[in-house]
Formats: C-alpha cells, sequence, structure tokens
C-alpha cells in the first residue's frame, strides 16, 4: 500500500513539474481541507494545474491508481463540494485563469475556470452587455465552482441562475478524457444535453477547463422599491401580487423581523423592529418601462397591507435601500458565531406556509432560526446560529435542519436550490427524488466514473447515512 | 498536552477569535500575499485555520510559523470581512506563541536584543546612525545577524535599500529642534508631536515640516524629549513584553503636558499607539490612562482636517497618486483625510489607483526579512500605479514611502516619477514667509 503511494505521488511530480505547484506541506494541505461549510479534511497531495493537460494527466494517473480527486474553486461552497471527505488530490483550479474573452457579434464569453465570476461581469459590461448571475460571493467565487454548483443569486427570478447562461464546456472526464460539450450556439439539440448534466454535477462528473458563457444587452435602467409589511401572509400577497400584475422583477428578496431586529442591533438605521417582513424589490429594462412598472408596484404592495413604500432612482440611493439586506450577514453573525445557512426552496405560492413551518420549528428546539432570502423564486435562506462548541445545542440544530429538509420537500419544494448538495444533503436525496430516481442518477455516476474517483462521497449518501451529523 | 497547557495556550494564540471566521473566504481577494504566493495557506482565511488546526492539536506549532511569518500584517482581511473577525488579535496571538516556543540560539537571541531592546528605542543610537538598515550594517550587526541566521536573505539586499534612504540630517539640524513651536497667528489647538524613531532619523525633515505645518494650522506643537520607540516592531514579531513597556514610556511621557491631540505622520506606529489600551488592558493602574493616550492619538491628516484643512496653501500643478499605510487604513481606520487634503489643492490631478488599498509589500520589516515575497508584491503594486500617469505617489508612513521610492527604482522611473510623504508634499505648497 505504501509503495503504491510512492508510486502515484512520484508520478504526479512528474506532470506538474513546477515544485511550487504541488503542495505536501501539513499547513498546506489542512488550508485545502474546508471549505464554506462543516469539516476540516487533510488530502494527501493539492495540486495546482495550469492547463487541461496537466488536468488530464492528472485524472489519468489518479484513476489508473483509484485516487480520488477533488476539483477545488476558492472554497466559498456551503454544502461541502470541495472537501476531501476520502484523502486523495485536491485539484485547485484558480490558477487557470488563461482566457476571458468577449465576443460582441455572438454574445458570448469564453472563460477558463478559475476567473472570478465578478471580472467575467465587469469585462461583460466593458462592452455594454450584461451577464445576469449573481451569487453573492461572486467577487471572490470561480466561474468554474459556479458552474459545478449552478449558483444562484437574487436575480434567479427574471434571469435564471449560472445554468442558464452555460453554452458549451470543455471537461476532462474521470478516465482523463478531454471532450467538449454545447458550443456556441444557443440552439442545440445534437444528442444528450452532457452541458446541462454536468452543470451542478458538483464535480462528481468531471473536471471543467473551459466554459462559453451567453451573454445579454445590459439593461438600461434600476429601480429599487422597499416596502415594510406587519403581517408575514401579506407581504407573501404582495409577492404574488406583483407577478400575476405581468411584472418581472429583477430581484425580490424578503427579510424576515428576526433578521430586521439583528440588524437594527448591528447598525440601527431605522428599520422597524416591530413589523414582520420586509420586502426589496429591484427593476430593471427600459427607463420608461420601469417607471410605469414601479408605480404598479408601489400602489400593489400598499394595496395588500404595506405598511410603507420608498422608491430610489439615485444609484446612491438603491445601494442605502439595499443596506438592510447586505447587512443580514454579519449582523446575524453576530448572534452567535456557528451560521449554518440553507437554501431549501418552495413554490412561491408556498411562501408563507414555509414561514409558518420554519416559525414552528424554531420554537420547537429552541434555536436561532432567522430567515432572508429569495422570495420571488421561492428560494428561502433559514439561517440557525448557533455555537459548534456546544454539542448538547449542535444535537438540536441537526434535528431541526432536518426539519427544514422535510418541511421543503413536503411543500413541493427541493432540498436545495442554489448551494448543493454536497455532504450535509445526502441523507436527504432519496426522500426526494424517490429510491427509482435516485438510483437512475447513481447510473448516470457510475457510467461516467467508474473508478469512483471524481469528488466521491458528495450528492450520494452512503451505506447507513440516515442522519445529518454536524458534531465530530 | 496537558489540559491546563492546552488551555493556556488557546487562550494566548487567541483560539477563540478563530470562530468569528465563517470561512466565507470575502478576505481572499484582499489579500496581497494570497495574490502573489497563489495558495490558501497565506491566505487570512487559511492562516485563522491554521492556528485553530494548533489549537486543537491537529498540526504542530513549527508548522504554523512559516504561515505567520510570510503575513504582511497589513490587515486588509478585518476590513474586508463581513463578520468583523479579528485577524490583527489571531496574527499577534500566533505571533507571541512562536516568539516564545522558538529555541534561540544565543547569538540571534542577542542580535535580536540588540536590535529591538536598543537600537529601535534609543533616539540616541537612531541619529546617530542615521537610519536602521544603513546603522544595521555599519555596526556589525549585519555579521552577527547573518551568523546567527536571523534572516537568510536580508542582509544580502541591504544594499538595495540603502540606495534609497535618503541621507539623514546633521547633527547640527537635529540639536537646534526646540521642544515648543507656538501656533502661527490665534492658537486653535495645542498638540504634542510623536517623532517616532525611524522618522526622526531618516525623515527628519518631514518632522520638521510636520510642524510647521501644524503651525500654520493654528496649532502649538509640543514635542516631549523622554518619548521612545512606540514599540510595533516589537509587537508585530511576537515581542509584546517590550512592547508593554515602551508603550508605558510613552504613555507617560505624553502625559507631562496637557494637549488636545497626540499628533503622529507614520500609519504604522500610528496604528500601534492605538493599539496601546489593547496592550495595557490586563494591567489596572495602566487601563485607564492608555485610553485617554489613545483617544488623543491622531495622525497628521486627520488633525490637519480637523483644523480646517490646509487652505493656506499655494496652487502648483501636478499628477499624483496616493499610496495609503495599511495601518492607517485598516487599523486606525482614517481613509477619507489624506485624499481629502489632496484633493483640496488648487492645481493637483489626483489619480487613484487600482487596489490603493493593498499593501505595496513594504509591512514593517518585512520587506528586509523576505525580501523576495515583498517585491513580488511591490511589483503588483507597480503595474497598478503605471496606469496612474502620476509624477508622484503620496505616502504616509515610512516604510511605504520607502518602498516606493523601491518600485520607482525597480521600475527605472527615477526620472519621471517620485513618492513623497503626505507631509512633505503639503509643506511644498507652503507660502514663503
Amino acid at each position: 500500500m505504501n509503495r503504491l503511494k510512492k508510486k502515484w505521488q512520484k508520478k504526479l511530480e512528474k506532470i506538474i513539474k513546477d515544485d511550487k505547484r504541488i503542495l505536501t506541506d501539513s499547513a498546506d494541505l489542512l488550508s485545502y481541507g474546508f471549505d464554506g461549510s462543516f469539516g476540516q479534511y487533510k488530502p494527501e497531495r493539492v495540486v495546482q494545474p495550469v492547463n487541461r493537460e496537466e488536468v488530464a494527466a492528472v485524472m489519468k494517473l489518479a484513476n489508473k491508481y483509484s485516487i480520488p480527486v477533488y476539483p477545488r474553486g476558492q472554497a466559498t461552497c456551503l454544502s461541502g463540494g470541495p472537501l476531501p471527505v476520502k484523502g486523495g488530490i485536491v485539484l485547485d483550479t484558480c490558477h487557470m485563469t488563461g482566457q476571458l474573452s468577449i465576443d460582441s457579434e455572438n454574445l458570448t464569453a469564453v472563460v477558463s475556470p478559475g476567473i472570478l465570476t465578478s471580472k467575467i461581469k465587469e469585462a461583460a459590461e466593458e462592452k455594454g452587455f450584461f451577464y445576469p448571475p449573481d451569487p453573492s460571493s461572486a467577487h471572490v467565487s470561480t466561474i468554474g465552482g459556479n458552474v459545478a454548483e449552478n449558483s444562484g443569486g437574487p436575480r434567479g427570478l427574471k434571469y435564471g441562475v449560472t445554468g442558464n447562461y452555460v453554452l458549451g464546456l470543455e471537461v476532462v472526464t474521470p478516465e482523463g478524457e478531454i471532450i467538449y460539450t454545447g458550443g456556441q450556439t444557443i440552439k442545440n439539440v445534437t444528442g444528450y444535453n452532457l452541458t446541462q448534466l454536468l452543470v451542478g454535477s458538483e464535480g462528481t462528473l468531471g473536471v471543467i477547463t473551459e466554459i462559453t458563457l451567453r451573454l445579454v444587452p445590459k439593461p438600461k435602467k434600476r429601480v429599487s422599491i422597499l416596502s415594510v409589511f406587519d403581517d408575514l401572509v401579506d407581504s407573501g400577497r404582495a409577492i404574488s401580487g406583483v407577478l400575476s400584475a405581468g411584472i418581472m422583477p429583477s430581484a425580490m428578496e424578503i427579510i424576515d423581523k428576526h433578521c430586521i431586529n439583528a440588524v437594527e442591533n448591528y447598525k440601527p438605521a431605522g428599520y422597524p423592529t416591530d413589523a414582520a417582513a420586509i420586502i426589496l424589490i429591484e427593476l430593471d429594462g427600459h427607463p420608461k418601462a420601469i417607471e410605469e412598472e414601479s408605480v404598479q408596484v408601489t400602489d400593489i404592495c400598499k394595496e395588500l397591507g404595506a405598511r410603507t413604500v420608498q422608491s430610489a432612482v439615485d444609484e446612491e440611493d438603491q445601494k442605502s435601500l439595499w443596506e438592510a439586506r447586505k447587512l443580514v450577514s454579519p449582523a446575524i453573525a453576530k448572534i452567535k458565531p456557528t451560521k449554518i445557512s440553507e437554501d431549501a426552496t418552495v413554490p412561491r405560492s408556498k411562501i408563507p406556509e414555509m414561514f409558518e413551518r420554519l416559525n414552528k420549528i424554531r420554537e420547537k428546539y429552541n434555536i436561532e432560526l432567522v430567515v432572508f432570502g429569495h422570495a420571488g423564486d421561492g428560494n428561502l435562506h433559514p439561517n440557525i446560529l448557533t455555537d459548534k462548541r456546544d454539542t448538547e445545542e449542535m444535537k438540536c440544530v441537526e434535528l431541526a435542519v432536518s426539519e427544514i429538509f422535510e418541511a421543503a420537500i413536503d411543500l413541493g419544494g427541493t432540498l436545495s436550490g442554489e448551494h448543493g448538495i454536497g455532504t450535509m444533503k445526502t441523507p436527504f436525496m432519496e426522500k426526494e427524488l424517490g429510491s427509482a430516481g435516485l438510483e437512475m442518477m447513481k447510473r448516470v455516476k457510475e457510467s461516467w466514473d467508474p473508478n469512483n474517483i471524481m469528488n466521491p462521497g458528495k450528492i450520494f449518501p452512503e451505506k447507513g447515512q440516515t442522519k445529518l451529523v454536524l458534531t465530530e | 498536552m496537558k489540559e491546563q497547557a492546552l488551555k493556556d495556550l488557546r487562550e494566548k494564540i487567541g483560539y477563540d477569535y478563530t470562530f468569528d471566521c465563517v470561512q466565507c473566504g470575502y478576505c481572499l481577494p484582499a489579500c496581497p500575499t494570497y495574490e502573489t504566493m497563489g495558495k490558501e495557506t497565506h491566505s487570512p482565511r487559511g492562516r485563522i485555520n491554521l492556528v485553530k488546526m494548533v489549537a486543537e492539536e491537529k498540526m504542530a506549532l513549527e508548522d504554523l510559523r512559516e504561515p505567520i511569518e510570510k503575513c504582511l500584517g497589513c490587515q486588509a482581511c478585518v476590513t474586508a470581512c463581513p463578520t468583523n473577525t479579528q485577524y490583527g488579535r489571531i496574527l499577534e496571538g500566533a505571533q507571541e506563541v512562536l516568539n516564545d516556543s522558538e529555541k534561540k540560539s544565543v547569538s540571534k537571541k542577542l542580535t535580536e536584543k540588540i536590535v529591538f531592546d536598543t537600537f529601535f528605542p534609543s533616539s540616541k543610537w537612531m541619529a546617530g546612525f542615521g537610519h536602521v538598515m544603513w546603522g544595521y550594517e555599519k555596526t556589525g550587526l549585519q555579521k552577527a545577524v547573518r551568523k546567527s541566521g536571523l534572516t537568510k536573505l536580508a542582509p544580502l539586499n541591504l544594499g538595495k535599500f540603502e540606495e534609497i534612504i535618503p541621507s539623514p540630517a546633521a547633527p547640527k539640524e537635529r540639536k537646534a529642534r526646540k521642544t515648543y513651536y507656538p501656533a502661527k497667528g490665534k492658537a486653535k489647538a495645542t498638540v504634542a508631536l510623536f517623532t517616532g524613531c525611524i522618522m526622526d532619523s531618516t525623515f527628519f525633515s518631514t518632522n520638521q515640516n510636520t510642524i510647521t505645518l501644524l503651525n500654520h494650522a493654528g496649532a502649538n506643537v509640543y514635542i516631549p524629549e523622554a518619548q521612545t520607540c512606540c514599540g510595533a516592531l516589537h509587537s508585530h514579531s511576537g515581542d509584546v513584553k517590550q512592547a508593554r513597556e515602551l508603550a508605558k514610556s510613552n504613555i507617560k511621557a505624553f502625559e507631562e503636558i496637557n494637549v488636545d491631540f497626540v499628533v503622529n505622520n507614520a500609519g504604522g506606529c500610528g496604528a500601534q499607539l492605538t493599539e496601546y489600551d489593547h496592550l495595557l488592558s490586563n494591567e489596572a493602574e495602566w487601563r485607564d490612562r492608555a485610553r485617554s493616550f489613545v483617544e488623543k492619538s491622531k495622525d497628521i491628516s486627520t488633525v490637519l482636517w480637523e483644523l480646517g484643512g490646509v487652505s493656506f496653501l499655494e496652487e502648483k500643478e501636478e499628477v499624483v497618486t496616493y499610496q495609503p499605510s495599511c495601518h492607517l487604513t485598516h487599523v486606525q481606520k482614517v481613509t477619507k483625510e489624506p485624499k481629502a487634503l489632496i484633493q483640496a489643492l488648487s492645481g493637483v490631478v489626483f489619480n487613484e489607483m487600482k487596489d490603493e488599498q493593498k499593501c505595496c509589500g513594504s509591512a514593517g520589516i518585512y520587506n528586509i526579512v523576505h525580501y523576495d515575497d515583498a517585491m513580488e508584491i511591490l511589483d503588483v503594486k507597480m503595474s497598478h500605479m503605471k496606469p496612474t500617469k502620476a509624477h508622484t505617489i503620496i505616502t504616509t508612513n515610512p516604510g511605504c514611502l520607502l518602498q516606493m521610492k523601491m518600485g520607482i527604482k525597480r521600475e527605472g522611473l527615477e526620472d519621471s516619477v517620485r513618492a513623497v510623504h503626505l507631509v512633505d508634499f503639503l509643506s511644498e505648497r507652503l507660502p514663503l514667509t
């Protein structure tokens, strides 16, 4: 066993010749053993390839010796996607940054996986285009990670998520072959849609080495509207009311009363602490159209019981309206240090019901549970604030999180809207997909990755893994 | 490890602070060493995690040394952090634990002792030898250091710094300095100047200009003679004990006169002065005295701005950019005043450089100890500076100033670009009287 280990590690050095890009020290290995979720692992090696050939050679070697490989971007992941749970090699794609080109005629961008998402947005805007997916970590996260996790963000309601903008991929398969899926055209029905299979596959089917993205024209103007509601059900009705009126906001966010209180405790800005919820709406498009729509939205909110409605046109004023939303994360982190951010998603019409279920869970387990999120598309972010060191409370949290998942599935929703399954949600897969459904997914995985070396331990529950475990 | 020993380690290293980090990674784009060194080990999130690993006995303390030593301590991550994680405290804790555990050779101990306990705090030494690097070499310390292995590269690169260091003021000029300079016209405030050891030796004229500017702006200026080194370099190398002693000496020296502000003109020193209350928080008799000292400690830019700006300055055309001191920006949180002072000048075109709030790689003695790493960081900085087309780079700290001079030299721009301290830049515009 040990001899075999030495052998692959020696061969790895022949593939990545620059020894600065093969990490072996304890400190380095531990530094690639975590992400934005739970758990700390230690891989045996970290490699930092710079091109597809290096990736392909690493995969061929790993496949031959059955060494697990975990693709990793900037590890902002909230579900454990890049965690090296079974040892092996962490493949850091952050150094693959060679390509970022905008094609103005075809409205596409071709990018390397290590490019930061925000850089793509900037490059597109320079040429008058728009790359809409906006996960809140866009200034940190890589596009490779976004594609692998199919990241969303507030603009998902109108513009969709990362996957809706991926036209084609260059991928290194678990067996080390370089393949191309999709292409550069909007329309493409040649064979199976492998592009969309790979999008959101959480690094379990291959390593993405280049991405072709679709861009759209840049909206000419934006308006933001903040309305305060005394009743949660009213706020839910307002959300549906706006959408039913034929208006498609570019973002529609909800902040519950616990979040409002946290923000007010953190940096008082005069938000009403006795309100039930704040709804933030952003409209974008042609100036004339949104001028009309913003009046309509204001009227609808007022009609449906909004206590106050405030709108902002200037960029600075808009920023200050969104300040409340921006402050939610830091503010709630002050409640307790450990933050468990969930992304259970329900059909829009079930939002008030989901809120009720969440309230019950909060009371039942007596935990700090706050809710904010993308109300327009039903993608809520129930966040539990706790302390990792308090094992007793952590046990309650485990049960509460499980109940959140169950509530989402009961209401016809899904375990994960945008964070992914990773390690944490695997025990609940069968409940949502059914055993046959899950089995089909497994078969896909097995045919792509016969030796199960590509990011093992993710998406699919391991034997005997039936419960959520957050404690060591 | 025994239970008590582990408890002590955790307390000292700042284990509890590490729980504030939610590993979101928002600090990554802000960190200069993550950018140039290209691995998580040299990122704030990575370092915090490694401190945690040591405190949980999952990694040996010695493995923490390189990641901590290679940190610039610029604290840009503190500004970027959405959960207000106190990285400075964690870094300081790790440095102290590493410093305590180090099995130092006798000669190394001796060298550090000379450098930190005698050299920096002694205004006599600093003044006599002009500047630290030069003195470092001339005193034979260089030899001792090389022998001791304190720094592998440093002595070899001292020559490179020597070329960019200005010549020290003549002893006569120094001796002629008074201890009190009255305001011009009606006094609006009374202040005391913290001279700083490097500032007062290598940049003596900047200190003199500081006094003149303050006088023009309506401040009476005292220069307490008993003041000593701020202790920043001691703190950053984990020598907290000596840093505390220096803090006490300074508090005492400045308590003797009743002033509105204690003014400093070096971002790094200023940051250390504002940490005195934290440094002495466990010493009952010093706590209040430290707090009142901290409240009065202000950067020159803040004081000039509070005294009503510098409207008395003359017009002069120039294209400039600004390289903020990290410790002024991220520790003292002074960001608006220096720029406001520059932008208020008539004839000055101010072009902001990209990522201006990122460290230039000077970072105390980082550019001496980790020369190659510092130069990589500097090269990134210069690549952002060049597009501004500035002829003048304005800084607010002596270390940054020397590093920018080094950058200008490395780029071969000596004929077209200069680096200058904000105080000197403003003083060039003083009306001739």
